[in-house]
C-alpha cells in the first residue's frame, strides 16, 4: 500500500515531467501537423461511415417513436439533438479510441521493445516531448474536428432519410431541427470530443511506454489502451453531462 | 573515466548486479564479458541514466550519474555514443535521417550536420545506402548504421552492446575491425559488452568478466587467457561443464 506521500510525490513528478515536455516546443512542434493528419484526417472516413448509419437509424427510430403521438417534424429535433449532444461525440470517440488508441500504443510499444525509446533518450531527446506531446495535442485538437464533420454528416443523412422514407419535407425537418437547438448543443459535444481525444491519446502513449516483453507485450498493451480509452470515454461522457448540462 | 562503484541492481526478486565495481580508463577499449542474461546491458544503461541503481553508482568524469539533474544528464548523453544490440534504428526514417537525429539536437549549422552525417556513413561504408530504410537493409548494415549514428556525435565515450551478436563470422570480423578503427581514429574510450570471445580478444585492451553480479576477473587478453580461475576458463573456452 503506497503512502499518501508517495502518491503525492508520484503525481508531482508526473506533472513536472509533463510540464518539462510541454515547454520543449522545439522538439514537438515540427511533429504536430504530421500527427494531426495521421490521427485526425486519416480517421475521417471511419467517423463518417459511422455517422451515415447513425443518422439513418436515428431518423427511422424517431419516426417509429413519434408516429401517432407527436408531430413528425420532431424527427428533426431528435436527430439533431441526439447527434450533437451524444451520439456524434461518443460514437466517434469510441471508433477513434480503437483506431487512434491502438495505433499509438502499438507504435510506441514497438519502439519501446526494440529499444528505439532508449535510443531517443541516449540521443538527448525527451520521449515525452518527442512521442507523447505531439500525439496528445494532435488528438485533442482533431477529435472535435472529426466529430464536427460526423455531426454534420449524421444530420444530413437523417434529413435525407426523413425526406425520402418518412414523408417529411425539408421544411418540416429543419423546423424540428431548429425548434430545440441551442448553441450549447454544439460546443458541449465538441468539448466532450476534445476531452476524449486527450484521454485516448494519453492512454495510448502511456500504455505504449509501459510495454515490456516483445510482441506479446505490444499486443497486451494495445488491447489495454483501447479498453481503457473506451471506458474513459464513457466515464467522461457522464462527467460532462453532470457538470455542463 | 567511467567508474562503477559497488553497483547493485535487482529486478523483482532477481538480483542482477551485486556490488559491481570496475574502472574504465580513458583512451582504451575495455571489454566486459559474461553469460547471456548476466546483466551486461544493464550495466551500460546505468552509464547513460536509462536505469537507476538500487545502491552504489556510476561516475563519469567524476560525476555521479544518478545525481545529475535533467539538463546535466542531457549534457552527459551528448558525450556518449550508444550502439545498441538491435541497432535500435528509427524504422520510419532512412539511415541518413537516423544519423541526423542526434546531430539535430546539437544546434549545428545545416552544412555541418550534412557533412557529419555523410562522414559517419562513409566511416561505416554505408554512403550508398543513406536513403534506404532499416527494413530494406541487412542486419549487419543496420548495426553499422547504429554505429554511424553514435559516432556522428563525436562522443568521448562509445558503449557497444553486443556489437557482433547475430552476425556471421566474416561480418563479425569486419565489425571488430570497424570498432578498432573507430577507437583509433576518433580517440574514444570504449566499453564493449559481449559474450563473443573471439571479438573480445580482438578489440579489448582490457577484459573484465561479470559473474553473479560482480567482476570475477579483469586483465589484458593475455592475462585472461592464462588465468587459472576455473569459472573464467570455462567461459573463455566455452565448455558446458
Amino acid at each position: 500500500m503506497k503512502s499518501a506521500r508517495e502518491i503525492v510525490s508520484f503525481i508531482g513528478g508526473a506533472a513536472l515531467r509533463a510540464w518539462r515536455s510541454l515547454r520543449d516546443v522545439g522538439t514537438w512542434s515540427p511533429l504536430l501537423v504530421g500527427q494531426m493528419r495521421r490521427l485526425g484526417v486519416d480517421s475521417i472516413p471511419i467517423a463518417l461511415f459511422i455517422a451515415v448509419f447513425t443518422g439513418i437509424v436515428l431518423a427511422l427510430l424517431s419516426s417509429y417513436i413519434f408516429t401517432g403521438t407527436v408531430p413528425n417534424y420532431f424527427v428533426g429535433a431528435l436527430v439533431g439533438k441526439t447527434i450533437m449532444l451524444e451520439l456524434g461525440p461518443v460514437l466517434t470517440g469510441m471508433a477513434l479510441a480503437g483506431r487512434v488508441g491502438a495505433n499509438i500504443a502499438a507504435e510506441i510499444g514497438t519502439m519501446k521493445v526494440t529499444e528505439q525509446v532508449d535510443a531517443l533518450e541516449t540521443l538527448a531527446y525527451d520521449p515525452g516531448s518527442y512521442l507523447v506531446v505531439p500525439r496528445v495535442l494532435a488528438a485533442t485538437v482533431m477529435f472535435p474536428v472529426v466529430t464536427a464533420l460526423a455531426i454534420g454528416v449524421g444530420v444530413l443523412t437523417g434529413w435525407f432519410t426523413a425526406i425520402n422514407l418518412l414523408d417529411l419535407t425539408t421544411l418540416e425537418f429543419v423546423k424540428g431541427l431548429r425548434m430545440f437547438y441551442q448553441f450549447k448543443d454544439l460546443w458541449f459535444g465538441l468539448i466532450k470530443a476534445a476531452s476524449f481525444g486527450l484521454v485516448v491519446a494519453l492512454t495510448g502513449c502511456l500504455r505504449g511506454l509501459a510495454t515490456q516483453n516483445g510482441a506479446e507485450g505490444v499486443g497486451r498493451e494495445t488491447t489495454r489502451a483501447v479498453v481503457i480509452g473506451c471506458e474513459a470515454i464513457l466515464a467522461l461522457d457522464a462527467f460532462w453531462a453532470l457538470v455542463l448540462l | 573515466m567511467i567508474r562503477f562503484d559497488n553497483l547493485h541492481k535487482r529486478f523483482g526478486a532477481k538480483v542482477v548486479l551485486d556490488g559491481f565495481s570496475l574502472d574504465v580508463p580513458d583512451g582504451a577499449t575495455t571489454v566486459l564479458i559474461g553469460a547471456s542474461g548476466s546483466g551486461k546491458s544493464v550495466i551500460l544503461k546505468h552509464i547513460v541514466g536509462l536505469l537507476q541503481p538500487d545502491a552504489g553508482g556510476v561516475d563519469v568524469d567524476g560525476r555521479r550519474v544518478d545525481a545529475l539533474d535533467t539538463e546535466e544528464l542531457v549534457a552527459l548523453r551528448r558525450q556518449i555514443g550508444y550502439v545498441f544490440q538491435s541497432a535500435a534504428l528509427f524504422d520510419s526514417m532512412t539511415l541518413a535521417e537516423n544519423v541526423r537525429m542526434g546531430l539535430a539536437r546539437q544546434q549545428l549549422p545545416e552544412s555541418e550536420v550534412a557533412s557529419r552525417t555523410a562522414d559517419a556513413l562513409a566511416h561505416v561504408g554505408l554512403s550508398d545506402a543513406a536513403g534506404r530504410y532499416p527494413a530494406e537493409v541487412s542486419g549487419g548494415m543496420r548495426k553499422r548504421a547504429g554505429i554511424a549514428r553514435a559516432i556522428a556525435l563525436r562522443p568521448r565515450y562509445i558503449l557497444w552492446d553486443e556489437p557482433t551478436s547475430g552476425l556471421d563470422p566474416v561480418t563479425s570480423a569486419t565489425m571488430d575491425r570497424l570498432m578498432r578503427r573507430t577507437a583509433a581514429e576518433l580517440g574514444t574510450t570504449s566499453l564493449v559488452v559481449t559474450h563473443d570471445m573471439r571479438s573480445a580478444f580482438a578489440v579489448g585492451d582490457r577484459i573484465a568478466m561479470l559473474h553473479e553480479g560482480r567482476v570475477r576477473a579483469v586483465g589484458t587478453g593475455e592475462a585472461m587467457r592464462a588465468t587459472s580461475d576455473p569459472v573464467v576458463r570455462q567461459f573463455i573456452e566455452g565448455r558446458p561443464e
